[in-house]
């Protein structure tokens, strides 16, 4: 049906996929496996049409085809339902379903009763029954997920990718779902799906591909594997060697975690940091890690639980309230809580510390300008000056900005949110050693990773989440990443 | 001063050059094509008119750079016009408490956008158009719908000259100077801008952008009362009907000078030049005698135009 060959992509020199082939059939459920960053999604977006390919070639039915835009592979019948999905919230169920194709009489007004007849007939090949009046808002994600694929169908889809669709849904959930992709399945579809989930893989699917780091690992029928040769085949590589040797013996408490919940990101969370100490916090996509680092920095507060910074209670109610206890946080989301894009290198370093400039005369400019150029040099930021616009630099050098404005506010704990996400192997060389220099200073550090050789090789400790919950404590010195993903994959 | 501001200065000079190009173009067209434009007598005149637009536009590019607008700065003019002159009545109070009055008018009218804007969490657009016609109200009932004449000669005199200078000339001066400053060398200037440009990453670095937000619609609403004053002293009483539509006019001033209507980008230095733009072009059309339907044409197509060029620039 839909095949791709040696196709690649890559994203600012890095490459994200690797001259991958690979077969979809029709009537196949089809799941790509990976670890994040794997380029399960790059793959999904080219097929989609979101995004071109720089190199290879894909092939529908045995012609080769090239996707402009998504309406360009919805013509060519393929159809994405993506992680986060997209209705317009205010229509009602058949209009969001048959949007495009709503039947009309002779007068070429909408024939609402037509209309919903259709909806309701094609909800009822996913045997799934609902209003079709009520407007889409109303929806669960589960039942928003189902009308989407409802819509896929009425708009005679032969291939449909489905990115993390039970990513966010319950076990019951999921079961209807699952119902419904087998119902496509059954009338000749080609499903290709991303999942983080073992056991789905092995109920759902009939072929499963691997990525790895953009390349293709391999492609077998489920039934041939089991799970610790699929997640042998996701891990499977040496830890890179670029890290520095983990030095030091971690001194007093600085932070106390205890019982910190905010359902449904997470819940019962404790643990302690320690001055001098790395702690690793990994997990999958959604496991809670992001959303538990932003509890500890104010930006979204838990709903029960204790903090105590150095034995004292603290409240975060705010990053500004978390700045003056002295912790600071590089986020995992440069371009929405980090930079200020039209805003010079300088003003971003010193954004979070001006109090440090500040007189009655308003800053101190020569003073600002002198600790800026100190922290470019230090930082090794490449850029033409202090006054460049920082959106004009490169992912890491724009994260090194980051990570001084962070570390100027002097704090004690120091929270890495996927500090080396999408930035390329020089920088992250540098993040690395900046790592070790935190510790061996004494400041203490929370980093969480997605790449398990980064939390495996950097920390002295390595908590482990899954889906809220912390699952397991190990020695990184010890541990392997077979051994993280056990703890981590939900089962 | 230090080099480091006095850079940022040149470079926003240097962007604005477009804007600069085309005042100097339709000046030196003006002095070419009328005899009366050229003159002190003129001169002082467009000085006088521009003062109070630019007074305003330079408190709402307070606002405007964080992101927000503010609409009722017409009908905050009037009510605070009509506070000030009924408290000016001959013999009444001394110079300062109709000014302080009228001034503080306009900040509590910005004051209660900024709590509806961060507390209300209801969109600037919104708060402010409810603002228009609540603060045009306040005004009608106040004055019980008829202009407050007989104010003291102590304040209408305000509107005129300290040696050869209008004095509204000078409170506008003072104020762009003083917001310059302001936003170029104080921290919370700096916090304006980041909350402008990437409110969650503003949030993040530590600041407090409700607090950013409220001191912005505070300040306009200061400015925009100051701007009621000194119109109430120059048409010597307070009219509830005035300012109609002056937003408008400083919300263009701040536009063409360069500041994004998304926030983040900008300053007072392009303010100025649109400002200035703005009463040129206004003074010109009526030397030239352009009927007012021609004239409201003209000036809407050069603001547009205007703003199209600069973008068109700033983007290549």
């Amino acid at each position: 049906m839909l095949s791709v060959r040696e196709l690649t992509k890559t994203f600012g020199g890095l490459p994200a996929l690797q001259e991958v082939t690979v077969e979809f059939r029709p009537g196949e459920v089809h799941a790509l496996m990976g670890e994040n960053g794997a380029g399960k999604s790059t793959l999904m977006k080219i097929l989609a049409g979101l995004q071109p390919a720089d190199g290879g070639a894909i092939a529908l039915r045995g012609k080769t085809v090239r996707f402009a835009s998504p309406q360009d592979a919805l013509a060519h019948g393929i159809a994405m339902v993506h992680q986060e999905l997209m209705p317009v919230p205010d229509l009602d169920v058949a209009e969001n379903l048959l949007l495009g194709l709503e039947p009309v009489n002779a007068l070429g007004w909408v024939d609402r009763a037509e209309l919903h007849r259709e909806a309701a007939e094609w909800l009822r090949k996913l045997d799934c029954v609902l209003d079709t009046r009520q407007p889409m808002r109303r929806l669960s994600v589960a039942q928003g997920q189902v009308v989407e694929i409802a819509k896929a169908l009425a708009r005679q889809t032969d291939v449909l990718l489905l990115d993390e669709p039970t990513a966010a849904l319950s076990d019951h959930e999921v079961t209807a779902l699952f119902k419904a992709i087998d119902v496509l399945r059954r009338r000749g579809v080609a499903i290709v799906y991303t999942t983080h989930k073992m056991d789905e893989v092995f109920r759902l699917a009939d072929r499963v591909t691997v990525l790895r780091d953009g390349r293709l690992v391999r492609t077998a029928a489920a039934a041939e594997l089991t799970p610790d040769a699929l997640i042998t085949y996701m891990v499977g590589r040496e830890l890179a060697q670029v890290f520095p040797p983990v030095v030091g013996i971690p001194g007093e408490v600085v932070l106390e975690v205890a019982g910190l919940t905010r359902e449904p990101a997470y819940r019962n969370i404790s643990f302690s940091l320690r001055r001098g100490e790395v702690l690793g916090l990994a997990g999958l996509m959604g496991a809670g890690r992001t959303e538990i680092a932003e509890a500890l920095f104010g930006l979204r507060p838990a709903h029960a639980g204790e903090i105590r910074l150095h034995g004292r209670p603290v409240r975060l109610a705010s990053p500004a309230d978390a700045l003056a206890a002295g912790i600071g946080m590089v986020t995992e989301d440069r371009k929405g809580l980090g930079i200020l894009p039209a805003m010079s290198v300088r003003s971003n370093l010193t954004l979070s510390a001006l109090d440090r400039f500040a007189g009655l005369a308003g800053l101190d400019a020569a003073d600002e300008a002198r600790t800026a150029d100190e922290q470019i040099r230090a930082f090794a930021i490449k850029t033409s000056g202090r006054e460049q616009p920082i959106g004009q630099l490169s992912g890491g050098n724009q994260q090194k900005v980051l990570l001084a404005r962070t570390l100027l506010t002097g704090p004690d704990l120091v929270i890495l949110d996927e500090p080396t996400r999408g930035i390329d192997i020089g920088a992250k060389a540098e993040i690395y050693a900046l790592i070790g220099r935190l510790a061996a200073d004494g400041k203490a550090v929370l980093l969480i990773s997605s790449e398990l050789p980064e939390v495996l090789s950097l920390t002295h400790r390595l908590l482990v989440l899954r889906e809220g919950e912390l699952t397991a404590e190990l020695d990184p010195r010890r541990a392997t990443q077979e051994e993280i993903l056990r703890h981590a994959i939900p089962r | 001063m230090t080099s480091n501001l006095r850079s940022r200065f040149d470079r926003e000079l240097v962007h604005r050059f477009g804007i600069v190009a085309v005042l100097l173009l339709i000046s030196v067209a003006l002095a070419a094509t009328t005899d009366s434009f050229a003159t002190a007598s003129n001169l002082t005149n467009v000085a006088r008119q521009v003062s109070i637009n630019g007074i305003l536009a330079v408190g709402v590019t307070f606002v405007l750079l964080t992101g927000g607008v503010d609409l009722s700065l017409g009908s905050v003019v009037a009510l605070s016009g009509v506070v000030c002159a009924l408290n000016a009545q001959p013999g009444e109070h001394s110079l300062w408490v109709p000014i302080a009055l009228g001034v503080l008018t306009g900040g509590a009218c910005g004051l209660v956008n900024g709590l509806l804007v961060t507390r209300g969490g209801i969109a600037p657009f919104i708060v402010t158009l409810g603002m228009m016609t609540i603060a045009r109200g306040l005004a009608l009932i106040l004055s019980g719908g008829k202009p407050v004449a007989n104010m003291s000669p102590a304040l209408t005199d305000l509107a005129g000259d300290l040696g050869p200078v209008p004095i509204p000339l000078l409170c506008f001066a003072l104020v762009t100077a003083g917001a310059g400053l302001f936003l170029g060398r104080y921290r919370l200037g700096r916090h304006l801008y980041a909350v402008g440009g990437n409110e969650q990453a503003a949030r993040a670095a530590g600041i407090s952008v409700p607090r950013i937000k409220l001191f912005a619609y505070g300040l306009c609403g200061l400015l925009t009362g100051l701007a009621g004053v000194v119109l109430a002293a120059r048409i010597t009483t307070g009219q509830p009907n005035a300012g109609q539509a002056y937003e408008l006019d400083a919300i263009a001033a701040v536009v063409i000078g360069g500041t994004s209507l998304s926030g983040g980008v900008g300053g007072v230095v392009g303010t100025l030049l649109g400002v200035l733009l703005i009463g040129i072009i206004n003074n010109g059309l009526d030397l030239l005698s352009v009927s007012s339907y021609y004239q409201a044409v003209i000036k809407g197509v050069i603001i547009v135009g205007a703003v199209w060029l600069d973008r068109r620039q700033a983007r290549s």
